[in-house]
């Protein structure tokens, strides 16, 4: 094989690089949504390496549930602080107070639908007009269908029938005043790549994404953490178990699976050998309807 | 482990769909809960098989509104080689889902119909495979279970496919019998057609040879941004980044920047953060020149032994993508790769039937999924490459510059 080529990852990655520097390029005020978890922090990595030995040109951008770990938001915390990167974190609970919203309600209620709220009010506050997010096409039917620079409009509306035709390796940011983009530079990696590439670049995760005790409870098959932010019936039982994240999100909203892989490889290779995919195992907010993801997309979510 | 990026033609009733369902399901990239998901849907079906075809489903706005968004990917991989999928349904729109689809490929499955044998859309398919050089072809005979998988009607479709390949002077043409849904030749190689000695398809897909589909002799770069961090310990750092389109740089090379016509040699250059001595397509760059020169986004560094093209009146044959119809003399953006100048669309010389590949007259306006032969003036020069030689280097789209729609793909001559 000649020494002038490229395997998969770095293919990928040079991908990632390329629209990222498209971002950078084309609009004025591009910011990078960030959740803390590992495809957030993986974005973070790849505009890191984008404009070396530059900072990053854009603020990494939180819209904070208040349910979060807290082992992400120590993460989140010391990762902005070693790539000198400037932090916007705008609260759901903010909004719901200043627009006077219902919290919702039952057991594990949670604020992930209230999120797209507070995104579009950030968006508005500093003039996004460009929002980066870590959303993979391998994760579900709708992202699937989605590009990479996916145009919203004004209401951060995402359809599916007006889809630009994105061809080659062109990507046309244009856009009118009061809509934005949201762009997707990770489009192209499925989880075992995020994986790979997290043990290949040693990238640092927050400690939650490795085997650890902690009390969670059974509900429906799904094993969820323990917090004040969920409600417990006198029926759950509340037991210790050592337990690991594959996605992190909400405490509301993300369940653990038993593992006791505490370290990156024994991770990757259980997630070689699990059947299941990311979505249908750790993500209690998509099994409500079929179609949630595609739903939640039109209404102005990631 | 490499990357291959493949594009299946054919309609829902070719097998499509059935198809990827197969290659995904039978390389176990299908996961318990997609598959309960799969079975929860067809459970109304008589036999109890599960319908491989529902893993490409659209979404639900799609089956409501009768509508087919253009292209969508599915991964998967196995232990040899990581694919992408770039699923372009077959028979609405043909044209401009293909293209979007093929853009970024360099292998197409056309799929036909064994009862049927190559049909006009066989060929229609074909004829954008080729447009586009598509470097692998693979005729994937289907339904081989409803022909009594016969050896002669295979052949028979082997001849006549031939002389399509021939016309359009397709290079590398692989075909197989398969059935898609029970699995002949897909993974394994199929009981039922002992008479066939070639490759099952996952096999051709994970050997066939794409190195070379990438130019390495021809040095082609375009700046999208230039890295300017102005802190104390870089304050004179001046870095041009963007992606290696084609062939190599190396440190100390000589090189021009177009369309300024200024010489300069590389003094460093960089890829992911570290210094190297010579970067490569399609790696992500970063490049550091030996002089002050006021360089911007758009600007070709190219070496000075090797020079593309460079000029504001192009032949080009363009796809059109858009409801509204091309009006000649309208003005547009067109952006080749990070270089975005206006341009206005002049002579359209002919329509390019994709059935025939006749040339036809244009009667009034070019509408959607027509392919015409046309020229293009630029507010400025483009430096570029016939899409033949380097396609990175020979592609570009049309915008409109009020709805900011891409309304065209441009192949340039």
């Amino acid at each position: 094989m000649s020494q002038y080529h490229l395997d998969y990852m770095e293919q990928l990655e040079a991908e990632s690089i390329h629209i990222f520097r498209e971002v950078a390029a084309q609009f004025e005020k591009p910011g990078l949504l960030f959740s803390g978890g590992k495809d957030s922090i993986t974005l973070v990595h790849l505009a890191k390496k984008a404009f070396a030995p530059g900072k990053i040109p854009f603020p990494l951008v939180h819209i904070d549930t208040g349910h979060n770990f807290p082992e992400a938001l120590e993460f989140r915390d010391s990762l902005v602080e070693k790539v000198n990167a400037t932090l916007v974190v705008r609260k759901v609970e903010d909004t719901i107070r200043q627009r006077n919203l219902t919290e919702p309600k039952g057991k594990f209620a949670s604020r992930n639908w209230l999120q797209t709220y507070t995104l579009l009010d950030t968006i508005e506050e500093f003039k996004f007009d460009a929002c980066i997010g870590g959303a993979r096409r391998d994760e579900e039917k709708a992202r699937a269908k989605e590009r990479i620079f996916s145009v919203r409009d004004e209401f951060g509306q995402w359809n599916p029938k007006l889809q630009r035709p994105e061809l080659w390796n062109i990507y046309n940011g244009r856009i009118q005043k009061g809509e934005n983009v949201r762009v997707f530079p990770i489009s192209n990696w499925t989880e075992l790549d995020i994986w790979n590439y997290i043990r290949k670049e040693k990238i640092d995760l927050p400690s939650i994404y490795f085997a650890h005790d902690r009390e969670v409870i059974e509900h429906e098959g799904q094993l969820v953490a323990v917090s004040g932010f969920i409600r417990i019936d006198e029926t759950d039982k509340v037991v210790t178990k050592k337990v690991r994240y594959r996605t992190v999100g909400d405490m509301t909203c993300t369940a653990a699976v038993e593992s006791s892989a505490g370290t990156l490889d024994e991770v990757i290779n259980e997630i070689i050998s699990t059947r299941i995919s990311e979505r249908g195992e750790t993500r209690i907010d998509d099994k409500v309807t079929e179609a949630a993801m595609e739903d939640r997309k039109k209404n102005g979510y990631f | 482990m490499d990357l291959l990026r493949f594009i299946t033609a054919g309609s829902v009733d070719d097998g499509k769909s059935t198809l990827i369902g197969r290659l995904l399901y039978d390389s176990k990239n299908i996961l318990v809960d997609q598959l309960e998901a799969l079975e929860k849907q067809t459970r109304n079906k008589s036999d109890g098989s599960i319908d491989l075809a529902l893993l490409t489903d659209g979404l639900r706005a799609e089956r409501e509104q009768g509508i087919t968004i253009d292209v969508a990917y599915r991964y998967f991989s196995t232990p040899k080689r990581k694919f992408i999928i770039a699923d372009a349904p077959g028979h609405v729109q043909y044209t401009r889902n293909m293209i979007t689809g093929a853009s970024n490929t360099s292998l197409i499955i056309v799929l036909v119909d064994a009862r049927q044998g190559v049909a006009e859309q066989t060929r229609r398919h074909s004829i954008i495979a080729s447009l586009l050089k598509i470097p692998h072809v693979v005729v994937a005979i289907n339904k081989m279970d409803l022909v009594n998988y016969s050896q002669d009607v295979f052949n028979n479709i082997v001849i006549d496919y031939a002389e399509v390949a021939k016309q359009l002077a397709l290079k590398e043409v692989t075909y197989i019998p398969i059935s898609a849904l029970k699995g002949d030749n897909i993974v394994d190689r199929s009981g039922n057609m002992d008479w066939y000695e070639g490759r099952p398809l996952l096999e051709i897909l994970e050997e066939v040879q794409i190195d070379n589909d990438i130019n390495l002799a021809d040095p082609r770069f375009q700046v999208q941004f230039v890295i300017r961090p102005q802190t104390d310990g870089l304050h004179d750092y001046r870095g041009y980044a963007g992606k290696v389109i084609s062939g190599i740089y190396k440190k100390g090379d000589k090189v021009k920047i177009l369309p300024a016509d200024i010489e300069t040699t590389i003094a460093k250059l960089e890829t992911g953060g570290k210094e190297v001595d010579e970067v490569f397509a399609p790696q992500a760059a970063v490049l550091q020149l030996s002089n002050d020169i006021d360089i911007s986004r758009g600007d070709s560094i190219v070496k000075t032994d090797n020079l593309p093209g460079s000029s504001n009146e192009l032949e080009v044959l363009l796809c059109w993508m858009d409801d509204k119809p091309l009006q000649p003399g309208n003005r547009y953006y067109l952006q080749h790769n990070s270089r975005l100048v206006r341009a206005v669309v002049r002579d359209i010389e002919y329509k390019l039937d994709v059935n025939s590949l006749q040339r036809q007259p244009v009667e009034d306006t070019v509408k959607l999924n027509e392919v015409v032969k046309a020229t293009i003036k630029t507010a400025s020069p483009l430096v570029y490459d016939a899409y033949d030689k380097i396609s990175l280097n020979g592609s570009a789209i049309l915008i409109d510059e009020t709805s900011n729609s891409t309304v065209a793909a441009v192949l340039l001559q």
